[in-house]
């Protein structure tokens, strides 16, 4: 019954984007409005539907009902609730219900929330809004219907694969689609402003919040993922150039030119075509994740020609919204009025170096992905990995830390060179204070890029704090906080990255309870080995102390046994130090009674995360500082009569 | 009858017990005593892709094959092997597919080419714009 329900209310969800659309389409093009009042009371309905529809997802999998195809496949009775409940979104069908449901929650954020943009314009943006929800209605419907029944029930579920059994995971998806989702927004946002000829400050303003949103969940989702990576793997690789890690970074990347440029677009009604682009663009690179994703393209050309249905609806819609969007471009660019000039020596300028390196950046790591594909059409299989990766955006990245650095102490419009040479001289002695410390101390033992991050992370560190020297600290702006703390995220994690590439220590062993192993200053004995049994798993599970400077800690790595389905993983065990991290993985028993043991001391590694963690909570502060300056600028308007 | 029965058991017991007795990967989780030639195997490891898995290089893999080539390449270097021996080695084995760093087939040349065109094109189109507008103002 539930699942019927579900169905239904997905179904309704479906026509009413359809009449959302419609209402639109008509109301706009024949300004009637009578159609045009019906918009915004659609689009909550759409988003309730299709929200009940997720409900009815989720209560599915809470209660095992094996009668439901999706919840056979992927879920057990016995997983713990939080695997259940994830496992909703943990597989194909799941995954594009929460797409259209918070794309439908958007939708109604934008109906009800919105209020500066002109009526046309807000009302072009549902409408392209309804109509990208429409594709993935059609899309669910037709080819990925998530209640779909079995006839018999299954006895029970054949599990969710084990590596995703993992409180960091069941989150991370969300996170992440809530980022899609919100560069969704963006684009109909774009759309809408096209359409209606409003491409202006005014749109960059209306459209801010809703990229800084996505882009702080992209964050959050992406930081999130490789952690999850660097833990569940057992490795210690927190960043594999995978093309679903891509697939994350490329809408990320996107956004983050996006959300410098749309500053333009607001402050200074510059780069409006640009901008206009770059939404799109950040919604295509969306799509084209989910695509790549999806569709199984990545695993082979050839897994996708077998089953090409999924893929090819998805690659149709990827047509189709970034075909039509791209032709509105062409046909209405010309309307788009050029943006102010501005000089050469100016923030603008810096901004603009941003939005290059990050577009380069963009295409490095989009044609990379893709090139392993267009080789294998042509019969040659080549794979392209982290060496290119790194060779490439690592470079770049480092010249875009470091345009990072001089924006914020560059005034807009026009400012002179010898000035921002000033501002900028104590991150250039702190620059080189790093380099010949560290050439001094590590020559020869560490890579270049490593080197250079190192000397750059620490430049931009402090050069992220010049913007506050002069400035009344207690009335300075929360975006500027924001900002500020922002770059310094960018540091941390660039200091983290190369620490850790620089001065990772590993070691291997066969160790039996009762040996020592000597590793960076620490001292590891292996004390005991035991069985330990979970909710769903058994494990072996060792006692190792760890020992530095007269502290002790224990830690229990572990090697577990999934029944449902049958797969191994090892459960690594970190310490956490102000200096870095210690992280053991006890591998596979040998035939003496040994065990395989893998020690590293990762130097600094959590700052990676913690940078990771300092940007999004920038992009939260700016969120704040601007909308809370927007409800002032609201009340103070209200004040004076204008009820506008 | 026994005997032959006997003979016939070790018949069938031979292959088994060759599988398990497959010479086990030595070197698989064991690091070279001397760290320069450790650090050459295992920056070659980072480069080489674990055929058996998604997008892992066989230096984070723990699958079986990933831990035989280790021990083959740690072997290999210490027998005083190149790292660019042994990769040519592995790709004549397994097809350029198995290593990550790309070769010098002209069907890579746009791979290296691309992000110079881009940020030349890009940066010609940003110096344009600003010199023109210099001059307008």
């Amino acid at each position: 019954m539930i699942a019927e329900l579900g169905l239904a209310a997905l179904w309704l969800a479906a026509a009413l984007a359809l009449l959302q659309c419609v209402l639109a389409g008509l109301g706009l093009t024949q300004s009637r409005d009578d159609l045009l009042s019906g918009v915004r009371p659609v689009a909550v309905c759409q988003a309730l539907l299709c929200a009940l529809a997720f409900l009815c997802l989720i209560l599915l999998f809470l209660r095992s009902d094996m009668s439901v195809l999706l919840v056979a496949m992927n879920s057990h009775s016995a997983k713990p609730w939080l695997y259940k409940f994830a496992g909703a979104w943990g597989n194909h069908e799941g995954s594009m219900l929460l797409w259209v449901t918070v794309m439908g929650v958007a939708g109604a954020g934008v109906a009800l929330l919105e209020r500066t943009l002109k009526r046309d314009t807000h009302m072009a943006t549902l409408g392209a809004q309804a109509l990208i929800s429409l594709g993935f209605y059609a899309f669910l419907l037709f080819s990925s219907n998530p209640f779909e029944r079995l006839a018999p029930p299954a006895a029970d579920g054949q599990g969710l694969n084990p590596l995703l059994q993992d409180p960091g995971l069941a989150f991370h998806p969300p996170t992440l689609y809530f980022g899609y989702v919100g560069l969704s927004v963006a684009f109909s946002f774009a759309v809408g402003a096209l359409v209606t000829r409003t491409v202006d400050a005014a749109f960059a303003r209306a459209m801010r919040p809703w990229v800084l949103t996505a882009w702080v969940m992209l964050t959050i989702g992406i930081v999130a993922g490789s952690y999850w990576a660097y833990y569940e793997l057992g490795w210690g690789g927190w960043w594999f150039w995978d093309p679903v890690e891509n697939a994350s970074l490329m809408p990320w990347l996107a956004a983050t030119a996006l959300l410098h440029s749309v500053t333009v677009l607001a402050t200074r009604d510059a780069l409006r075509a640009w901008t206009v682009m770059l939404a799109v663009i950040a919604f295509s690179m969306s799509m084209v994740g989910t695509f790549l994703v999806r569709s199984g393209i990545l695993t082979s050309v050839h897994a996708f020609a077998v089953d090409p249905e999924r893929g090819s609806f998805i690659l149709a819609l990827l047509a189709i919204y970034i075909g039509g969007a791209l032709a509105l471009f062409g046909a209405r660019v010309g309307t788009v009025r050029e943006g102010k000039q501005f000089e050469a020596m100016s923030r603008e300028t810096w901004l603009v170096v941003n939005n290059l390196l990050l577009t380069v950046i963009l295409g490095v790591v989009l044609i990379g992905t893709l090139y392993p594909l267009m080789t294998e059409a042509f019969g040659h299989k080549v794979s392209v990995g982290p060496p290119y990766f790194n060779r490439i955006a690592g470079p770049l990245a480092l010249m875009l830390m470091l345009a990072m650095m001089a924006g914020p102490l560059t005034r807009w419009r026009r400012d002179k060179p010898g000035l921002v040479a000033e501002r900028l001289i104590w991150p250039a002695l702190a620059m080189a204070g790093i380099a010949a410390a560290l050439g001094v101390a590590s020559w020869g033992k560490i890579g270049l890029l490593p080197f250079l991050g190192l000397v750059v992370a620490g430049g931009v560190a402090l050069g992220s704090i010049v913007p506050l020297g002069k400035r009344n600290l207690r009335r300075t702006p929360l975006f500027v906080w924001g900002m500020v703390i922002a770059h310094m995220g960018c540091a941390v994690s660039l200091a983290g990255m190369a620490a850790d590439s620089a001065f990772t220590t590993e070691k291997l062993a066969a160790m039996k309870p009762g040996d020592n192993v000597e590793a960076a200053g620490w001292s590891v004995t292996f004390s005991s080995v035991a069985p330990v049994a979970g909710e769903n798993w058994s494990a072996m599970q060792a006692d190792m102390i760890a020992q530095r400077g007269g502290a002790e800690a224990l830690l229990n790595p572990q090697n577990r046994f999934f029944s449902d389905p049958p797969t191994t993983t090892t459960e690594s065990a970190i310490l956490t130090r102000w200096d870095g991290q210690l992280y053991i993985v006890l591998g596979d028993a040998l035939d003496d009674g040994r065990w395989q043991v893998r020690i590293w001391w990762k130097p600094f590694v959590t700052l990676i995360w913690l940078g990771g963690l300092m940007i999004a909570a920038g992009g939260v502060l700016t969120i704040i500082g601007r909308e809370r300056r927007g409800w002032l600028l609201k009340l103070r308007k209200i004040h004076a009569g204008d009820w506008g | 009858m026994k005997h032959i029965l006997f003979l016939f058991a070790l018949f069938i017991a031979a292959p088994i017990y060759a599988q398990t007795a497959l010479p086990p990967a030595p070197y698989a989780d064991r690091q070279l005593d001397d760290p320069a030639l450790e650090k050459k195997a295992s920056d070659l490891m980072l480069t080489i892709r674990c055929l058996t898995c998604q997008s892992q290089s066989i230096a984070d893999s723990n699958a079986s094959m990933a831990g035989d080539l280790r021990s083959q390449i740690r072997e290999r270097i210490a027998a005083g092997e190149e790292p660019e021996q042994i990769r040519a080695w592995l790709i004549e084995r397994y097809g350029d597919w198995i290593s990550y760093e790309p070769t010098d087939d002209p069907l890579l040349w746009p791979l290296w080419a691309m992000p110079l065109l881009l940020l030349l094109v890009g940066g010609l189109l940003v110096a344009a714009r600003i010199k023109r507008k210099r001059k307008g103002t």
